[in-house]
């Protein structure tokens, strides 16, 4: 072997050069596999705001929506469930929002985190793990809190929301419940999905 | 070694023998261009107006064709005439079952028609284009047309009122040497809405539309093409150099 | 304890200690130094020495794409056809990755032929190879059961028709056929069903099994070292010194380098294909199939995947006539094999075996043995180690004969598979018989015009052209 004519610099950096050409080659490649377990279209499109209509809504009922696979709760809310909301803050863990703004847009960012106060919109969905909390709207004494003024359970790890979707001080959730982006198109219709202009 | 080499070229060149060796149905080369974004806009305008009631196009989305240079306003608003969302399928409303008892057999969807309609004898675009414009008034079918391209269809002419009404007409041709052949020729009896030229561009734009709708990430497919090809160049250069300074040890 | 008594791993900087670690409890170093830093490897390698590598590559390419299109494709006969559309379109960079695996799956055929062929050049399936070669034809069974089986997951009408064909072929065997077919399907045409069942081999079953055999593809290779172009064994000529082949190299790096180059040359023309033709004028993306499967409506010319046409051809030569040519050929090679032979037992076995197939060519349809010979075609690859009984390896040291037949038997297997791509017209089927002939001569008369030949002798070593 003739050692004195090798030029390990030149090995050196063409190993190097060779090496970091066949890592960019084998990241770009990954790009697409990656990105192929995205949403395709499809799921897009599912996840394409949604229109409610909640005219024939009674007041201190709750209808549901599918939003991107989601169920979205619809409550309408008595003088009396408001009034519970304003009791609420002391039990409450974050009563104005705070922790994280962006689940709650700006113009829901008030006392009943709604854009007109007798309608919720929210998200059904526990911030814990991702259960659906079931309604428990009538103030009464209950195993999971004597002094219940009416609101949201979640079954699978005992978080309790209230009726503005706030979570309950010292429980498993860690925060509020999501206000979904969404805009009033007339009196008892919404988009959900599409926030207010300028919003 | 050369001589297998030799024979690693014949492999190569295997598919363009066996194309060459087509069937003999002379189809007209569309005269299309899928970089004409006005032309593919024409051609979805005419699509979803006369194909998209009886075909469906079941699996491109209304808003891909935003890939054309249009808005979501002016798709919904001038290629949606259904309650169908922006975002949905093209598809269409059309019972399968009854639409066998209309045409013979259920339209198909046209997805991917392009595609299917590549054969020996030329591209999908290029039976498309021909197919459109070879519909002639043949009473003994019971929709009353026929066509060059696709004997007996079960599909009528569509178009008829922007073409007209042809006719297949049988030509004597003397040929060199004295012998006669005997071609057929469609010839147009009452003309329509369009003149010829008129309605060939037409169809081309339909066409068009319709070969994007084979295919719509061809445009991305390419275009990534050339610049996987350069980086594998450079890539090329490198493992080369490399392999040689290696090699250099080997006596 | 044995955990110190391995040496430390060093040349590895910061991960010295956690390859030591590691090798203490795993033979980290001796399965590198096995395979890759201290296999040696001849130097003479060429051009036909990259397709084993470049298999391997592809192998990687068709798992990985393979994982990415299961996540989105949907095995049911309503719902596989838009599925498929749906990954083109719907899925994010889908249409890269299934143009990456139906280029990838010809790929793979032409890097398997041409890696077989190379074998068959350089003898590379002599003694001690035999069983690399047997594992190998293996994968190539295994390949094309994956082919066949993936062909019909798009559900185009070519996917449906295909496989409608090819498990009929299973019909025609007697006594059990019907019900293996019908066994097969799982339904009385190809159906839902069949559709279900295919998908799963085509995702887990023959993959394990194509895994398990390459890996034996290469223990065995690297059990008793690579052949080469000159097909002189180079652990016969060992460095006094070292101990190592003189023609040798380690592997690594000389031929991880040499590879890499190789696998960036055919994946520029992978790209260029992919990228630019990915249905490659529908030899690789037949235009039928872009059709939805119909049970009721066969195209009108429907023809196998490019890399099945060769048997197909074969299948197709086997007429009522062609028959006769079958009975007179098995009457003259019986009689060749009875002179040969010096046993009488093995004498009175030909006789009787060469009457039950005479009795059989006549009794049984032409199309049993249609598919008899499809599958004889492809079988016969596996008795090439004891048909070839040339005193020398390598084509290079072969004569006329040997070189001929060769080159016959490559023109005949091209026109069969160029044949088989077309429709059936009375010339053609003329010339695929003949060609048909000529595949099974070149494997039967093999032990004689290979002992015939005028073979040049081996050199002691390995012709390098780089030697100064």
């Amino acid at each position: 072997m003739a050692d004195k004519e090798l030029d390990w610099g030149k090995r050196r950096f063409l190993v190097a050069a060779t090496s970091v050409a066949g890592g960019i080659a084998t990241g770009a490649v990954a790009v697409p596999f990656v990105a192929s377990m995205l949403p395709s279209e499809r799921a897009k499109a599912a996840g394409a705001p949604v229109e409610a209509d909640f005219t024939n809504l009674a007041p201190g009922e709750m209808t549901r929506v599918e939003w991107q696979g989601k169920p979205v709760w619809i409550v309408r809310r008595t003088r009396e469930m408001l009034d519970s909301v304003k009791q609420n803050d002391d039990k409450v863990a974050d009563p104005n929002s705070k922790r994280k703004p962006e689940w709650t847009p700006p113009y829901a960012r008030n006392e009943y985190r709604s854009i007109k106060p007798e309608y919720l919109v929210v998200v059904g969905i526990c911030t814990h793990l991702g259960c659906s909390p079931v309604d428990k709207f009538k103030p009464q004494p209950e195993p999971f809190e004597t002094d219940w003024k009416g609101g949201f359970y979640c079954p699978c790890h005992g978080s309790l929301f209230d009726l503005a979707g706030r979570v309950y001080k010292n429980k498993p959730a860690p925060d509020n419940l999501i206000v979904p982006p969404h805009k009033y198109l007339s009196d008892a219709q919404i988009l959900i999905g599409e926030g207010a202009k300028g919003a | 070694m050369t001589h297998f080499r030799k024979l690693l070229v014949a492999l190569l060149a295997a598919p363009a023998l066996a194309i060459a060796a087509g069937e003999d149905v002379t189809l007209d080369r569309a005269p299309i261009n899928e970089h004409d974004l006005i032309s593919l806009q024409r051609g979805a305008q005419v699509f979803v107006n006369y194909c998209l009631n009886c075909h469906g196009a079941g699996y491109m989305r209304y808003n891909r064709l935003e890939e054309l240079g249009l808005t979501t306003q002016q798709i919904r608003d001038n290629l949606i005439f259904t309650g169908a969302k922006v975002g949905d399928l093209m598809k269409i409303a059309m019972d399968a079952k009854d639409a066998k008892e209309w045409f013979g057999t259920p339209p198909p969807d046209l997805s991917v028609i392009a595609r299917a309609r590549a054969s020996p004898a030329g591209s999908g675009a290029d039976w498309l284009y021909t197919y459109l414009r070879g519909f002639y008034r043949d009473p003994t079918r019971h929709t009353g047309w026929n066509n060059t391209v696709y004997r007996e269809v079960g599909m009528p002419h569509v178009l008829w009122q922007l073409q007209g009404e042809q006719v297949l007409k049988t030509e004597e041709r003397a040929l060199p040497g004295g012998r006669k052949e005997k071609a057929q020729k469609l010839a147009l009896e009452k003309p329509g809405t369009m003149t010829p030229l008129e309605y060939d561009k037409l169809v081309a734009d339909l066409v068009n539309f319709l070969v994007y709708m084979g295919e719509p990430a061809k445009r991305s497919r390419i275009e990534l093409g050339i610049y996987v090809l350069i980086f594998l160049g450079v890539m090329w250069v490198l493992a080369y150099l490399l392999k040689k300074e290696y090699w250099k040890d080997v006596h | 304890m044995a955990v110190a008594e391995k040496q430390p791993v060093t040349g590895a900087g910061p991960f010295n200690g956690l390859l030591t670690w590691v090798d203490q409890r795993f033979p980290l170093v001796q399965l590198w130094r096995e395979h890759l830093a201290e296999y040696y490897a001849p130097k003479n390698f060429n051009f036909w020495y990259y397709f084993g590598s470049l298999a391997l590559l592809v192998l990687v390419l068709q798992i990985v794409t393979g994982i990415l299109l299961t996540m989105h494709y949907k095995p049911d006969a309503a719902q596989a056809f838009a599925s498929v559309e749906y990954i083109m379109r719907d899925v994010p960079g889908g249409w890269l990755i299934r143009y990456m695996h139906s280029t990838g799956a010809s790929a793979f055929f032409i890097v398997v032929y041409l890696h077989m062929f190379r074998g068959l050049m350089y003898g590379s399936y002599r003694k001690p190879r035999e069983l690399i070669w047997i594992f190998g034809m293996l994968i190539y069974l295994s390949l094309m059961a994956e082919a066949f089986f993936g062909y019909l997951l798009p559900w185009g009408q070519m996917s449906y028709w295909g496989a409608q064909v090819i498990v009929n072929l299973f019909d025609a065997i007697p006594l059990i056929g019907p019900d293996l077919a019908l066994w097969i399907r799982g339904d009385y045409v190809v159906s839902d069903a069949t559709l279900n069942r295919f998908f799963s081999f085509h995702v887990i079953a023959i993959p394990l099994v194509l895994l398990g055999l390459v890996a034996a593809h290469i223990m065995a290779l690297h059990e008793v070292g690579s052949n080469n172009p000159d097909g002189v064994e180079i652990k016969k000529n060992l460095d006094p010194k070292t101990g190592h082949p003189v023609d040798g190299i380690p592997f690594h790096p000389y031929y991880t380098v040499k590879d890499t180059l190789g696998a960036v040359v055919f994946l520029i023309v992978f790209c260029v294909i992919m990228f630019f033709m990915p249905e490659f004028g529908g030899y690789f993306l037949e235009y039928n199939n872009y059709i939805p499967a119909d049970p009721l409506k066969t195209p009108p010319h429907i023809a196998p995947v490019w890399y099945f046409t060769p048997y197909y051809s074969i299948l197709r030569a086997t007429t009522e006539n062609f028959m006769w040519v079958l009975a007179a050929g098995l009457i003259a090679y019986s009689a060749m094999v009875i002179a040969a032979v010096k046993i009488n037992a093995v004498r009175i076995a030909v006789v009787v075996i060469a009457a039950l197939l005479l009795v059989g060519f006549f009794t049984l349809d032409p199309k049993v043995w249609g598919v008899v010979l499809m599958g004889a075609a492809v079988l016969i690859f596996f008795g090439l180690p004891w048909l070839d009984q040339s005193p020398v390896r390598s084509i290079r040291y072969k004569g006329w004969l040997v070189k001929g037949a060769l080159a016959l038997f490559v023109v005949a297997f091209f026109i069969l598979g160029y044949l088989g791509t077309q429709t059936v017209t009375e010339g053609r089927t003329l010339m695929a018989q003949v060609c048909t002939l000529i595949y099974f001569v070149f494997f039967l008369l093999m032990p004689w015009y290979t002992r015939m030949d005028k073979t040049r002798p081996e050199p002691a070593r390995v012709t390098w052209q780089g030697a100064h």
